[in-house]
């Protein structure tokens, strides 16, 4: 018989471990899978996780895209880890997201022509805004009638869509577009693009700010007291509450914080890769990056790891659509992989596997 | 005498540390309504754990109708006609009450069939009960049917009830009397268990008191009082303290009418407290579990906040503050809960000792932690409390129980604290490790600190306090000297029997 044993404490091997089991297991699994498709399946496992950086004829369009999908990945996942940490569920980044690209799009739209190094600061903050108080409503929700949070940032994505909509076909439709949906390129207004700080490496200022962001969450969860109490909420909420914490104060932040970080994700989006408001210019980010947190061990380090490592397959995988014609969807059962397999594993983080009969009691 | 059901002869159970049980006997007769009394921790749940074969014992045996009974497990217990309603109830709410007694039967009968059982025992035994209605809706009265109604359908000999009226209201509790009594008459034994004396006065015929795992002594309650009962579980094992009467200084903490509803569905709410504690003074709380010690000492904490002047430390209202504030002020204090109140089971012991001395040992600068210090400070409290661990950058919940009490008790201990409020301060520690926490909060008495115990452990109390009170069902009793305290004004304090009111009166 099998049993497993709950460790006294958890395994540091183990943490360290099972990021890597599980890559090297969605390796094999996924290349069973790619088997069974009849693609040859080493060769697309080079594709999706060697070529994208080494290739050389790809690698020199696809090494920057790495940095341009980590970004913000791992931005969002920041903040969503902090709240997570607490035990505060927001799983509406994608509509945090969104909200931060418009108002902050609009910032820089409602400028548009006028040329100054303010304009794009200003629009920073503006994003920043935006997600933050999409993230505020289901926080007060939360505070003041004990909704919850789950469902309602959820929900409020869908709100966040349709608002999406409605601004790139009214409000911030380009006047000069003939009279296709969506905003003016933000690119082509020098004063409102996030343009690549350094030429042809994909470095832009929303990669800068989703570094600063690792640190600071780094600097918060270790070495702060707030970052104490927040890990301290999410591990033993009524010990929080005898430290001294106040629980409405924790999911405020939380929920505050993850909101800003998704909306000024939104924005860099919006201003650089992307260029414009268009109907469909999220690209589900919000939600990658909840597996981008849990891959990362919701530590900051973990998740700047496992941004880039998700940025990689997301490049590869559209590598390999293009050069082996695999599905798209093989590619994301295989992005989905990583993630069950690391969830499986995990089990080995706090409990260890004891083989043979029930010893006495 | 009616004939034997169960005869228990010498069990004995004992725990790393604890002889939880130690040589117990007694029978339990046909249709008997049998009362097994006893403090918390005296080891009535060891004991009926044992007898349900959740538990197995070290020594001794059972005998049910004469032939040898030793469970294995509970289904053995249930198929041998034993059935236990359990004081925490393992239902599921989103369920009908039918689904939830088929998940709890061994051998379920169809869902149509099963309802239309379930209503007749519940018409048989007058207690009300709809089979479709989903259990989420129900009070607790109605979710402790399901589960009486789920060992009545099983057809047991013997019913264990462990502490059935502490989630009831008195209608519920007179409706369960009822039942009960009809149960009896038509042949089922009944062990209850209860620290209620009242209760068992007008319920059980045969009472089996238990302290410190011991039999102590088996009386028919309806010809005790209740007086005499609360003496016999009490005990009488130590004799009224001869304490020459200290100098106490000024008031430190002083809480008038102190009343707060309790945050948990099933706490009891605090209703007019008033009471001081002066410099070098400690006041002792007796009374039975879950008459409000939680909440008194939440509301002393800060977890619970009150009106600014029901609590004042040094002269100073505080009952408006958080913990953080009172705590840097000087008013500190230890939960019962070890694990997840006290301290966050998977956190380190050098992250424990932050959750509460962040402020006050300056473990911090500017909100930022300062480690290397804090792990210093968990090292101090370690040392000082003989916490038996590999170091502090061990998990909490690789502690066990005792050590982890010598943790959070050191570490409010070693803060220099003003006022120290601490609930069960010494609760499965061993005894020399429990004599030396003792000692530690006479040492703060000593240099002045105002102390509030509160704790099931009397000996314990008429040792380390200057003047007792009791708690019942929220209200604090009348506080007297120790000195001089007999066992039968403890019991009349403690004991929750409410007819004995007048006997206040003659203090």
């Amino acid at each position: 018989m099998i049993r497993l044993v709950k460790r006294p404490q958890p395994s540091r091997f183990w943490t360290a471990v099972t990021p890597i089991l599980a890559v090297l297991l969605t390796m094999v699994v996924g290349g069973i899978m790619f088997a069974l498709l009849g693609k040859p399946p080493l060769e697309a496992i080079r594709i999706i996780f060697w070529d994208p950086l080494f290739h050389p004829q790809f690698a020199a369009y696809s090494r920057p895209q790495l940095l341009v999908k980590a970004g913000p990945l791992i931005l969002i996942a920041i903040g969503l880890s902090i709240g997570f940490r607490a035990g505060i569920w927001n799983i509406g980044a994608e509509g945090q997201y969104i909200m931060g690209a418009i108002t902050g799009a609009g910032v820089g739209l409602a400028f548009y022509p006028m040329e100054s190094f303010i304009i794009f600061p200003l629009m920073v903050i503006a994003g920043a805004l935006g997600g933050w108080a999409w993230g505020m409503i289901p926080a007060l929700l939360k505070v003041k009638f004990g909704t919850n949070e789950i469902l309602v940032s959820l929900m409020l994505v869908y709100v966040a869509e349709a608002w999406l909509a409605s601004v790139s076909s009214g409000l911030l439709k380009n006047p000069e577009g003939r009279g296709f949906p969506g905003s003016r390129n933000l690119q082509q207004y020098d004063s409102a693009a996030n343009a690549e700080i350094i030429a042809g490496t994909g470095m832009h200022w929303g990669v800068v700010a989703a570094l600063i962001a690792v640190i600071f969450a780094y600097v918060l969860l270790t070495r702060h007291i707030r970052g104490f109490h927040i890990r301290l909420t999410g591990e033993a909420p009524r010990a929080a509450r005898f430290a001294g914490v106040k629980p409405a104060r924790v999911v405020l932040f939380c929920l505050g914080l993850s909101g800003a970080l998704a909306g000024m994700a939104g924005l860099f989006e919006v201003a650089g890769p992307a260029g414009q408001i268009t109907i469909d210019f999220n690209s589900g980010y919000g939600f990658t990056a909840i597996i981008v947190a849990f891959l990362g061990r919701l530590h900051p380090v973990g998740i700047l790891l496992a941004g880039l490592l998700m940025a990689l397959t997301y490049i590869g995988g559209e590598l390999a659509q293009l050069m082996l014609s695999l599905p798209g969807a093989s590619i994301q059962l295989f992005q989905g992989m990583l993630l069950f397999f690391l969830l499986a594993t995990d089990v080995f983080t706090n409990f260890r596997v004891q083989l043979g009969r029930k010893g006495a009691a | 005498m009616k004939d034997t059901l169960l005869e228990i002869k010498g069990l004995t159970k004992a725990y790393p540390g604890v002889v939880a049980n130690s040589d117990v006997s007694f029978r339990i007769g046909k249709g008997e309504v049998h009362a097994l009394l006893g403090e918390n921790g005296a080891g009535k749940s060891t004991l009926v754990k044992m007898i349900y074969g959740l538990v197995k014992p070290d020594s001794g045996r059972m005998a049910l109708n004469g032939a040898d009974y030793a469970p294995a497990d509970p289904h053995a217990a249930r198929a041998s006609g034993v059935a236990m309603v359990f004081q925490h109830f393992s239902l599921f709410e989103a369920l009908s009450v039918a689904e939830n007694v088929a998940l709890g039967m061994e051998d379920p009968p169809k869902p149509r069939d099963l309802a239309r059982q379930i209503r007749e025992v519940s018409e048989t035994y007058g207690l009300p009960l709809d089979p479709d209605r989903t259990v989420g809706g129900l009070s607790a009265g109605e979710r402790q049917r399901v589960e009486i109604i789920r060992c009545l359908l099983q057809d047991p000999r013997l019913l264990i009830m462990d502490e059935p009226t502490s989630v009831l209201t008195p209608q519920e509790v007179e409706i369960l009397f009822q039942t009960l009594r009809k149960l009896s008459a038509e042949g089922t034994a009944i062990l209850y268990i209860s620290h209620k004396l009242e209760e068992i006065r007008s319920l059980c015929e045969t009472a089996t008191i238990l302290r410190l795992g011991k039999v102590v002594d088996t009386c028919d309650p309806r010809e005790a009082s209740a007086r005499e009962l609360a003496e016999m579980m009490v005990g009488s094992s130590f004799d009224p303290v001869q304490r020459e009467a200290k100098a106490f200084g000024a008031v430190r903490l002083k809480v008038s009418g102190l009343s707060a509803k309790s945050p948990g569905e099933f706490g009891t709410s605090l209703k007019d407290i008033s009471f001081e504690v002066r410099a070098g003074e400690v006041l002792g709380i007796g009374g039975v579990a879950g008459n409000g010690q939680d909440e008194l000492l939440a509301a002393l904490s800060g977890e619970i906040v009150t009106a600014a002047d029901m609590v004042s430390f040094d002269g100073t209202p505080v009952g408006a503050q958080g913990p953080e504030a009172r705590r840097k002020a000087g008013v500190l204090s230890a939960p019962e809960e070890r694990l997840g109140h006290a301290a966050a089971p998977d956190m380190s012991l050098t992250e424990n000792a932050v959750l509460t001395a962040a402020a006050r040992q300056g473990l911090m600068r500017g909100g930022f932690l300062d480690w290397p210090k804090a792990r210093d400070f968990a090292e101090r409290v370690i040392e000082a409390f003989d916490v038996r661990t590999p170091g502090p950058g061990t998990a909490a919940r690789a502690l066990s129980g005792g050590n982890l009490q010598k943790f959070v008790i050191g570490r409010e201990v070693m803060q220099d604290p003003q006022v120290l409020v601490v609930n069960q301060p010494t609760w499965g520690v061993d005894a020399a490790a429990a004599a030396a926490i003792r000692q530690a909060l006479l040492h703060l008495a000593a240099q002045g600190t105002a102390l509030v115990v509160i704790s099931q452990d009397l000996d314990e109390l008429m040792e380390v306090a200057d003047r007792f009170g009791a708690l019942n069902e929220g209200r604090l009793s009348e506080i007297r000297p120790v000195q001089g305290l007999t066992v039968e004004q403890i019991g009349l304090m403690m004991g929750g029997a409410h007819d004995m009111e007048v006997a206040h009166v003659d203090a």
